[in-house]
């Protein structure tokens, strides 16, 4: 049994929110373990928590009005990356762990080039000379499939397509040959063809570089095509993990079944869309018990009062924080009525 | 018997923008962007047209034209046989009860300092719709309809979630009771599980009230459960259009496959080859020539012909118009 | 100063404190966040008084100041004298209450400033939202006139003015720091309302049958507010400044008329036998100023809609 390279243990991250209505916990105890050369999928609606998650590993969470409460582990090579030092945490951003955004037009600078900024992490973690990290970059830039890139190292972002664009950061990211690449997003804002190159990419350069990935999206479709195993996030906590497989043929908490159910797909008939009742909660305000709940189809007495805790759903590996787990005679119960 | 005459009727809709000119606005114009290249349907009544593009193919501006928030180059749109496009101010602003639009951002489409009272009572109150001390029920009566709580009738959009905001949008739209709907990517920015839920009530909207859509989006998945008919758009033109079961089962032109082959699919059994374009969406600026799809298509029989001649949208079945050279062979 | 008008500047004080702590209580309790945001900054609170305070001073100032400005009490004996109980700021060369000058002055400045402000924001804002909404030929007239506006000095325009017209009342004074001020308005609404016209609320609006005016007044107006009142907070703070300086140089406010820009100059000769009566004007001036911008600062905070 391999070692995982991230260990996350009881995450916690709050926001103080200036509307007097008390403290947002975004991320509410998240555990997870990222394993070498897998890529595993963060999958979440707005609100779960899954973006400040991804901050919150590389402590990119602006201190106030944010701070992850002590307590909370984030193990990489052995050190916790939440008591690093300053000097010592600049090391291992960009360097050793990696991180690309949703919107890279907003991510990258508009009045450097693309080459210097490619190069940046190179001559700050490297030690190259200008020429050497400039020669490094137009590899990067070629490798991630921009076409004649000595011509267009020097462009400006503006100058590129969305797809582009996306590709840059991602050489941004990888020019390190960083072990773990965080991927927030990197489809979401783009079209659906040039979706397809991006993943196409990401896949290709992941094997290339036997890096592991944490991809966070809100898409199942993405998820299914891309990640060996996922983790559900709802209300800041992780509510299911599985592998991928596993977690498409046999969902085992409700709000994954609910989404499921919801998603308008390809290849199933034209139907009136199941819809998961009711909304997200506010971070302010996560309801008692478990805080599915509210919108759970199968709740019952034990749901609004006791918080479930991850419990083992058949399969190793696949766990779901759901009493129905311990009860599955409910569930048959439930779709008889 | 003919049947009625659709409640939609678009002809070759056309929208230029002018060049920039170089040199301070003095220098010689450069070519005009060609946005909306000659774009022609028809919608039934009652039924749904969902109009499919990535960016640039200029689904919206589509939309803006019939709207008439921006002027058309040329082109007709008939709507109940009246000529919108050559209406004068004041019957336009009778027209506009006839037509509506819903908004892709239920963020920047409602008016931030005004309440959703304020919102919802202004339609009624530019037309004329019902006598002032009844104006409060009607807005009631709206919300009901579109699902929403009378009580969020004092708040003001950004103490309401997504989803609550694009009913507001819907409920907007509706108040002036209009036969025809444009949805502008009405779900695009919505969690999936309120997406869900907006388009099982444009579809129960549909339904009671009769509505006609043209439903704006680039996701094919979304399309397919709300659309009677769908088209095909890229760069300007549309490229294939006919029933949405026959796009869908037998797509005849390569971006209509390319399209629906991106599309992921939850399912981690399907593993169905992608089809993976390469190069970038192509900017209306500087089309390609010949068939503007050509550079990027994936047909194995592309040829010369593609390059230089531009298909002419034609009938490759009943119904089903495609603008390729090999139509009849797909991929 | 009599024991009534102490009475009265204490009661004026509380008073200022109430009105202070009123306004926290409503912001807090406030279904929009603006009100709480603005008094996140503890300066804000402070400003907010000080304003409040030296508005009151002046509205009231009859009862505050019971000895009339221009009063020279007793030319012989009490010529610059200092502080005192019955004279708090003390007198000036004229014997003069420095206090009563200082309080009716504050009518003057703040007064000029003020309505100078408000004839340079009108004036900005309508400029700038026609030349922002209907764009085309109207944009390209105003705005060049506004860049010539911008090109001259300001306080080149006003003294031209002034040495054409010579003594200048109060009215046409107020015209003049209004009409050459909304330069700068006028390019900060502008650039509001080439924004806001873009938005999809504004064409939905329109697509619902809005008229021109309509969209503007209800739609584009209201969200455009927010620059143009901390450019208005700040610009009172500029009209001040002008005023004084002005008056200061002998061609505002003519004495006898107070004004805290011609008490300086009145000063200037004694300052080296009683520099008291230049530096509370002075002083007051400052601290004007500073709670002004104080208080525009935290205006733009508090409306910046995207902080929520």
């Amino acid at each position: 049994m391999t070692e995982p390279l991230l260990r996350i243990r009881d995450l916690r991250t709050y926001f103080v929110t200036d509307r007097g209505s008390g403290t947002a916990r975004a991320v509410d105890g998240v555990s997870l373990d990222l394993y070498p050369g897998e890529t595993l999928g963060v999958v979440g609606e707005s609100g779960c928590g899954k973006t400040v998650l991804s901050l919150s590993i590389l402590r990119l969470v602006p201190e106030p009005p944010g701070h992850i409460r002590p307590g909370s582990l984030i193990e990489f090579e052995g050190r916790n990356l939440l008591t690093l030092a300053p000097r010592d945490l600049r090391a291992v951003r960009g360097n050793r762990i990696a991180m690309i955004f949703q919107e890279p037009m907003t991510s990258l600078n508009p009045v450097l080039t693309i080459g210097d900024q490619v190069a940046e992490a190179a001559i700050v973690h490297q030690r190259l000379s200008r020429a050497a990290a400039r020669s490094r970059a137009i590899d990067l830039l070629r490798q991630v499939g921009i076409p004649e890139p000595e011509e267009r190292t020097d462009h400006y972002p503006h100058q590129l397509s969305g797809g582009m664009r996306q590709r840059v950061m991602i050489a941004m990211a990888l020019i390190c040959h960083p072990q773990i690449l965080i991927a927030d997003e990197p489809t979401t804002a783009l079209d659906v063809t040039i979706q397809a190159q991006i993943l196409e990419l990401l896949e290709r350069l992941q094997r290339e570089l036997g890096m592991a990935v944490l991809l966070i999206t809100h898409d199942l479709g993405v998820v299914a095509g891309t990640t060996d195993r996922v983790v559900v996030m709802y209300a800041g906590q992780v509510v299911e993990t599985a592998s991928t497989r596993e977690l498409f043929a046999r969902p085992q908490h409700p709000y994954t079944e609910g989404l499921m159910e919801s998603i308008p797909r390809l290849d199933r008939p034209r139907a009136r869309l199941h819809s998961i009742p009711g909304s997200v909660p506010a971070a302010t305000a996560w309801p008692p018990g478990c805080r599915f709940h509210p919108r759970c189809p199968y709740a019952w007495d034990k749901c609004r009062t006791e918080e479930p805790p991850l419990l083992e759903a058949g399969t190793a590996g696949h766990t779901a924080r759901c009493w129905l787990v311990a009860e599955p005679a409910r569930r048959r119960e439930e779709a008889a009525r | 018997m003919t049947a009625p005459a659709p409640l939609v009727d678009v002809q070759d809709l056309v929208k230029h923008y002018p060049g920039e000119r170089s040199w301070l606005g003095l220098g010689r114009p450069r070519a005009a962007v060609r946005a909306v290249d000659g774009v022609s349907f028809t919608i039934p009544a009652g039924t749904t047209l969902g109009l499919v593009g990535e960016s640039g193919s200029g689904k919206t501006t589509v939309a803006r034209t019939l709207l008439r928030l921006t002027e058309p180059s040329s082109g007709s749109f008939r709507l109940d046989g009246v000529d919108v496009f050559s209406l004068a101010a004041g019957p336009l602003r009778r027209l506009r009860r006839r037509i509506q639009i819903v908004f892709q951002d239920p963020y920047s489409s409602l008016n931030p300092r005004m309440t959703v009272r304020q919102t919802l009572r202004e339609p009624l109150a530019i037309h004329d719709l019902a006598p002032k001390p009844q104006r409060d029920a009607r807005v009631g009566a709206l919300l009901d309809e579109v699902g929403l709580d009378p009580e969020l009738a004092d708040r003001y959009p950004h103490e309401l979630s997504g989803g609550q905001r694009q009913r507001v949008g819907i409920a907007r739209a509706l108040s002036v009771e209009p036969a025809f709907l444009v949805c502008d990517e009405p779900v695009s920015a919505l969690d999936v599980s309120v997406q869900a839920q907006v388009l099982n009530l444009l579809a129960d909207l549909q339904q009671k009230r009769r509505l006609t859509y043209l439903f704006i989006a680039h996701d094919l998945a979304v399309v397919k459960h709300i659309a009677d008919q769908v088209a095909v758009m890229y760069l300007g033109r549309i490229v294939e259009r006919a029933e949405a079961a026959r796009v869908y089962e037998q797509p005849r032109h390569p971006y209509t496959r390319s399209l629906l082959s991106a599309v992921p699919v939850p399912d981690p059994a399907a593993t169905a080859q992608r089809i993976v374009l390469p190069g970038d969406v192509p900017s209306p600026a500087h089309p390609p020539s010949g068939c503007a799809f050509h550079p990027r298509c994936p047909h194995p029989k592309k040829n010369e012909r593609c390059r230089t001649e531009r298909p002419a949208l034609r009938e490759i079945a009943p119904g089903h118009v495609a603008a390729c050279h090999f139509a009849e062979q797909p991929i | 100063m009599t024991i009534a008008s102490w009475l009265t500047l204490f009661a004026t004080v509380a008073w200022t404190a109430a009105v202070v702590a009123w306004s926290r209580r409503v912001a807090r309790r406030a279904r929009r966040d603006s009100g709480r945001r603005f008094f996140r900054h503890p300066a804000a609170a402070v400003g907010l008084a000080v304003l409040v305070l030296l508005a009151t001073l002046a509205l009231c100032a009859p009862l505050v100041a019971p000895i009339l400005p221009s009063t020279q009490i007793n030319i012989t004996d009490l010529q610059n004298r200092p502080p005192s109980w019955q004279y708090p700021l003390g007198t000036d060369f004229y014997s003069r209450d420095v206090w009563s000058r200082l309080v009716y002055g504050a009518r003057v400045s703040l007064g000029v400033g003020t309505l100078g402000m408000l004839v340079a924001v009108s004036l900005g804002g309508m400029v700038g939202a026609a030349a922002g909404y209907f764009r085309g030929w109207v944009d390209g007239v105003l705005m060049r006139v506004v860049d010539v506006g911008l090109s001259v000095p300001r306080i080149f325009l006003v003294l031209a003015a002034i040495a054409v017209w010579e003594r200048l009342g109060v009215a046409p004074l107020i015209l003049l720091l209004g009409l050459t001020g909304w330069f700068a308005t006028s390019r900060i609404v502008r650039a509001e309302v080439l924004t806001l016209r873009e938005r999809p609320f504004t064409d939905a609006a329109r697509s619902l049958g809005a008229g021109p005016w309509r969209v503007i007044v209800r739609h584009i107006v209201p969200n455009a507010a927010a620059p143009l009142i901390v450019s208005a907070a700040l610009g009172i703070g500029n009209m001040l400044l002008l005023e004084t300086g002005l008056s200061f140089l002998g061609v505002g406010i003519q004495p006898p008329q107070p004004s805290w820009g011609n008490m300086i100059a009145d000063g200037r000769d004694q300052l080296m036998v009683a520099p008291l009566t230049s530096i509370f004007p002075g002083l007051a001036i400052a601290l004007v100023v500073m709670a002004l911008n104080t208080v525009g600062d935290a205006l733009r905070d508090a409306l910046d809609p995207r902080k929520s």
